[in-house]
């Protein structure tokens, strides 16, 4: 899950970060007060989104007068699909220099590892990485001041702030391990003043951990639809094309995205039904691709502990109470197949048994592909 | 031969007593597994299908000498089975649960490494190995048969498709061993090869891998090593950056993870790769000729 900058911003402060003076504004009238509270302020979209700026999501305002003319500007805008509804007005920062530093998880090494460089205030990725410090830190050990302060020299910080990025690095592994996070970034951390300022914040919360922090708010990201099959249960990722798709497990529902891509058809959606799904969530999930109006739908199933009979069983309920208006092309093989294709084609559904010629069926049945 | 399991190995079940640890371990002894025990707190001294229930790891090693455990607990509660079988003498265990926090998977990793035990998951369908007839996992039984392919998977179902196809073809599976899902997990590619590369049995390998993260990249480096022929299939080339695919460790951050460097690195080191589930047993087929 990941965290709206304000909330970031609340968590570094409470840990002892510095952060600039600033709060959430929703209405314009409320930015005019911002800064009569705060003095001139950069306004700032709260969206789940990298590059605010360069899309117009963060403008300045000097006065209060000008604040809610700006403030209109933003809120209601439309920030690479997400609606701005809130923003946060921040005091506006005399930035000398732009760092960046991040805590986060290396899967290969399977420890944490800080991230720092000189070169601030551009995305870490457009960095090069020469001008990258990493240092990877031992779970059982943990972070002293000392570890960031040796970044710090390595980045040709003077002593002053060396001693600040020691403390500051040693809060955000404390951070990093308490909020369970996948990322903690503050980018740019700003020198001002020649001390370090936190500019910008993201910091995203491991979503199996979410069971210790339920005082977090939840920050909801994704399409309608996508909201609506979490809820099930599965896992579903809303796509542009318009074949929909169900398979059994993580690896398959990919492998039979690729599959339709392959033979020239346009997936609409990712949907793992589960590695053994019963009658019910089957049907649940099937009626949702029903529910996005596709121009076909592909089921595709390997039978391990998943049943063949249990997957056509729940396609003829689908069938049989809500309707299934476009073609419908199902794949079945392994445990009780047999059984499972019976069952579908004396209810005029047809099955397969090899994944490439159920492929091209349905993508021939879209009206797409070679 | 095979790597991680021998016949007769002695197996716990931690979590025996609920739906999936009984079912599962029933499968287990089905297919040949020497299950010796299972745990389950307060229901010591039960029986479940007649394997003996102890309350504690540390009993249930005492009494059985088993070094071996595979965990069926709920996500949330799999560090503490995780740390109670492995500083009860557990070195080899098998983490089958999903959504388990990424701290919690460094700190079994890093206990484990400590201890020179070895973590197949978490978030995985475990390990099988047809020639010795035993397995510690999830996966269908009858899909698998004796042989000389070397199968190391990050996903379940879609190593089951391919294991499948490779038994219709003839080609028999020496070990088949599900990395698991999760961005932090027990096993590295590298290390399962490393296996591989040891194991007599063993005379080509699949690799099944998929978007996220850079444990194929790695693979690839070890290739040279590994002196006998490698398939490779990865799927995800359909996925969009920045979405999670149903596993956790699935997706493309940030640029990295993308199917085409995971691709082109594994063809440069020599590994055969295909772009198609079923092109990859004939490729096997034809590499072990």
């Amino acid at each position: 899950m990941k965290l709206y900058e304000y909330l970031a911003k609340q968590i570094l402060a409470e840990a002892g970060v510095p952060i600039p003076p600033g709060r959430v504004v929703d209405t314009p009238e409320d930015a005019a007060a911002a800064v009569r509270e705060i003095g001139p302020v950069a306004l700032k979209a709260q969206v789940l989104v990298g590059g605010r700026g360069k899309a117009g999501g963060i403008k300045f305002a000097e006065t209060a007068d000008e604040a809610p003319q700006v403030a209109k500007q933003i809120l209601g805008m439309d920030l690479k699909g997400y609606r701005v509804d809130r923003l946060y007005a921040e005091g506006k920062l005399a930035i000398e220099r732009e760092i960046y530093v991040s805590v986060t998880t290396d899967r290969s090494r399977r420890c944490p590892l800080v991230m720092a460089s000189a070169h601030g205030g551009v995305e870490i990725e457009d960095v090069e990485d020469r001008h990258i410090v990493r240092r990877h830190v031992d779970p059982r050990v943990g972070v002293l001041p000392y570890f960031g302060k040796e970044m710090a020299y390595a980045l040709d910080l003077t002593a002053g702030l060396a001693r600040e990025f020691g403390d500051l690095v040693e809060k955000l592994y404390h951070i990093y391990r308490q909020y369970d996070a996948e990322l903690v970034e503050i980018n740019p951390l700003a020198v001002v003043d020649d001390h370090l300022v936190a500019a910008d914040a993201r910091l995203n919360v491991d979503d199996s951990a979410l069971f210790r922090h339920r005082a977090l708010p939840v920050v909801e990201e994704g399409t309608p639809t996508e909201h609506k099959v979490s809820e099930i249960g599965l896992a579903f990722v809303e796509l542009d094309g318009d074949i929909a798709i169900m398979a059994n497990g993580a690896g398959m529902a990919m492998a039979t995205l690729d599959t339709i891509q392959h033979f020239g058809g346009r997936p609409a959606n990712f949907l793992d039904a589960g590695g053994g799904a019963s009658v019910e969530p089957t049907a649940q999930a099937l009626a949702v691709l029903v529910g996005m109006h596709p121009k076909a739908i592909f089921v595709n199933i390997f039978g391990g502990i998943t049943r063949c009979d249990d997957v056509a069983k729940a396609i003829i309920q689908v069938k049989n109470t809500d309707g299934i208006p476009v073609p419908l092309v199902v794949r079945l093989t392994g445990t009780n197949e047999k059984e499972g294709v019976a069952l579908l084609e004396h209810e005029g559904i047809s099955a397969y048994s090899e994944m490439d010629k159920a492929a091209q069926q349905v993508v021939a049945l879209a009206g797409e592909g070679r | 031969m095979a790597i991680y399991l021998h016949r007769g190995q002695k197996i716990l079940v931690q979590g025996i007593t609920g739906r999936q640890g009984t079912f599962h371990a029933q499968q287990m002894r089905a297919f040949g597994a020497n299950v010796v025990g299972g745990t389950s707190p307060g229901k010591g001294g039960t029986l479940v299908d007649g394997v003996p229930v102890f309350d504690t790891v540390r009993e249930a090693v005492g009494e059985t000498g088993a070094t071996a455990s595979i965990v069926f607990v709920p996500g949330p509660y799999t560090k503490d089975a995780a740390f109670e079988a492995l500083e009860n003498g557990i070195r080899l265990l098998v983490l089958i649960p999903e959504h388990v926090p990424v701290a919690d998977s460094i700190d079994i990793v890093t206990r484990a490494q400590d201890l020179g035990a070895d973590v197949v998951g978490p978030n995985t369908f475990g390990v099988i190995s047809p020639g010795e007839g035993t397995k510690m996992g999830i996966m269908p039984n009858h899909i698998y048969r004796p042989g000389a392919v070397g199968v190391v998977a990050r996903s379940g179902t879609l190593s089951y498709e391919i294991a499948y196809q490779l038994t219709n073809a003839g080609l028999g599976q020496s070990t088949v061993v599900g990395m698991g899902g999760d961005p932090v997990v027990g096993g590295t590619f590298v290390s399962v090869l490393q296996r591989f590369r040891e194991d007599a049995a063993t005379r080509a390998v699949v690799l099944v891998g998929e978007i996220g993260g850079s444990a194929e990249e790695e693979a690839a480096d070890y290739l040279s090593t590994l002196g006998k022929p490698v398939v490779a299939y990865l799927a995800g080339r359909a996925a969009p950056a920045g979405k999670r695919m149903g596993h956790a460790g699935a997706i493309i951050e940030r640029g990295r993870g993308t199917l085409e460097s995971k691709e082109r690195a594994l063809s440069q080191a020599g590994a055969r790769v295909v772009t198609v589930p079923w092109d990859v047993a004939p490729a096997v087929a034809e590499v072990l000729r």
